[in-house]
């Protein structure tokens, strides 16, 4: 890579709590460089306790999601030129998370929505028993394979102004996990996940704003799995009377 | 924190749906107060319709049945999206086509009074 | 919002689409000739079919707005709770008194 004689202006949101404040720095401009390059950069030439997450820097592992110039992205695989056209580059933590410290959110609420929306396996057989097979063409299947690319970055978390308003609100990633499993045909307790996606901050509180679509890094639709989610439940609020 | 860009055709769709739907439910105890004295005191009803025939007040009457389309067929583009397995891209615009129309047919409507 | 809140709002917008329609047409023809309280209420006085029609409205617009306020009280002014569902029945009950009234005053009454 050739070092042009040009820099990026970036600021770092630093600290957490009633301590974050913006810090500036100059970094190397490179033709090809990433955001998560320029975090990295910071961290090992000019302050070690920069503190930040990434693991596989392939876009695979869901772990550098970070605010970008106001706007949630995958630092791994969003290049500055993409994302900057000044050589300005404003980096914070996700949106719509606490944040632990520096570009650290805290991601408890997060994985913690994804069990509250029953976003998990329920068994139909034992080990004991023959692995069902299943189908590759099957509707249901084809539905649920739509939503399987989810690397949990929590990107249309931090996209999603519904989460901003409403704190009850699970959000785009668990329910789309919902929605996932509620389609498997090895999983055994639908009514489950409909009933745990129908309470106060279920999918009906979700007003189709379609930014966890706009900014989903696999180009997953979200919105549509919470859409197919409104459908079931209705369905069965129509045969079941709730 | 700076937001998101919102400057994707759902957001504004969302907006303007949530717009046009509280400021119809802020005008409706005026428009069923002024309606309930057509017996009582049909003097101040009459009042206010010969206040509506104003000009800027007719463009503001005009903005009310826009608004009142607009969050009708917004909705029902909701209810669409939601309950008919469609695609979304479809529905964004079979909802945009015929909000188009009613937007055109009520202005050719008004023009033609 | 929870399904039953969520049902509420669907059902009654899909009971008031064909009424908005029918209303924007009202609103349309009434319009050419110049509105009066004579030119309404010879429209509606003593009609069985628009007291149905408008009284059906009401009450879909008493539920309907109720629910939508509500939402939005919570979202953007972050009312919770009791306060919330008070607010709520008071805003739906509020608007069917009124509109109640209303459409008897040009029906009726």
């Amino acid at each position: 890579m050739e070092v042009k004689a040009e820099f990026l202006n970036v600021t770092v949101s630093r600290g957490s709590g009633d301590g974050v404040y913006q810090e500036a720095f100059q970094v190397p401009a490179y033709d090809n460089q990433t955001v998560l390059d320029v975090v990295s950069w910071i961290q090992q030439n000019v302050d070690p306790t920069l503190t930040y997450r990434f693991a596989c820097r392939v876009g695979m592992c869901g772990s550098c999601a970070m605010m970008v110039n106001g706007q949630p992205r995958w630092t791994c695989r969003t290049h500055v030129k993409k994302v900057s056209t000044n050589q300005k580059l404003k980096i914070e933590p996700l949106r719509n998370l606490p944040v632990i410290k520096d570009l650290v959110a805290d991601m408890d609420p997060f994985f913690g929505k994804w069990v509250e929306a029953e976003g998990v396996h329920h068994p139909t057989r034992t080990r004991y028993e023959p692995i069902e097979q299943i189908d590759p063409q099957d509707a249901a299947r084809t539905t649920a394979n739509e939503g399987i690319e989810c690397i949990n970055c929590a990107v249309c978390y931090a996209a999603c102004d519904t989460v901003t308003n409403n704190a009850d609100y699970l959000g785009p990633a668990a329910l789309q996990r919902a929605w996932t499993v509620y389609n498997d045909v090895k999983d055994a307790d639908k009514s489950a996940i409909l009933d745990a996606v129908s309470g106060k901050g279920g999918c009906h509180s979700c007003h189709s704003i379609g930014s966890c679509t706009h900014y989903c890094p696999n180009e997953l639709n979200p919105m549509q799995a919470i859409a197919g989610l409104k459908r079931a439940t209705s369905k069965s609020f129509f045969k079941k009377g709730r | 924190m700076k937001r998101p860009a919102r400057t994707h055709p759902l957001w504004l769709a969302y907006i303007l749906h949530r717009l046009s739907g509280l400021i119809l439910a802020l005008f409706l105890p005026v428009h069923f107060y002024v309606l309930s004295q057509a017996i009582t005191n049909p003097a101040l009803l009459d009042g206010f319709l010969k206040f509506a025939e104003i000009p800027v007040v007719k463009v503001a009457e005009y903005g009310l049945v826009f608004l009142l389309a607009v969050h009708m067929f917004g909705g029902l583009r909701l209810m669409a999206l939601e309950w008919l397995p469609w695609t979304a891209p479809q529905k964004t615009l079979a909802a945009g086509a015929v909000g188009a129309a009613f937007f055109l047919s009520t202005i050719f409507f008004l023009q033609a009074v | 919002m929870d399904i039953r809140l969520y049902m509420a709002q669907r059902l009654s917008a899909l009971v008031m689409a064909p009424l908005v329609l029918g209303h924007i047409a009202v609103m349309i023809y009434a319009v050419q000739s110049g509105i009066t309280t004579a030119e309404i209420l010879g429209r509606t006085q003593g009609s069985i079919l628009w007291f149905l029609f408008y009284g059906t409205f009401v009450l879909a617009v008493s539920v309907h707005a109720a629910v939508g306020v509500r939402v939005i009280l919570n979202e953007w002014l972050g009312i919770k709770g009791n306060t919330l569902n008070l607010l709520s029945w008071a805003i739906g009950i509020g608007l069917l008194l009124l509109g109640g009234r209303a459409v008897l005053a040009v029906t009726f009454l």
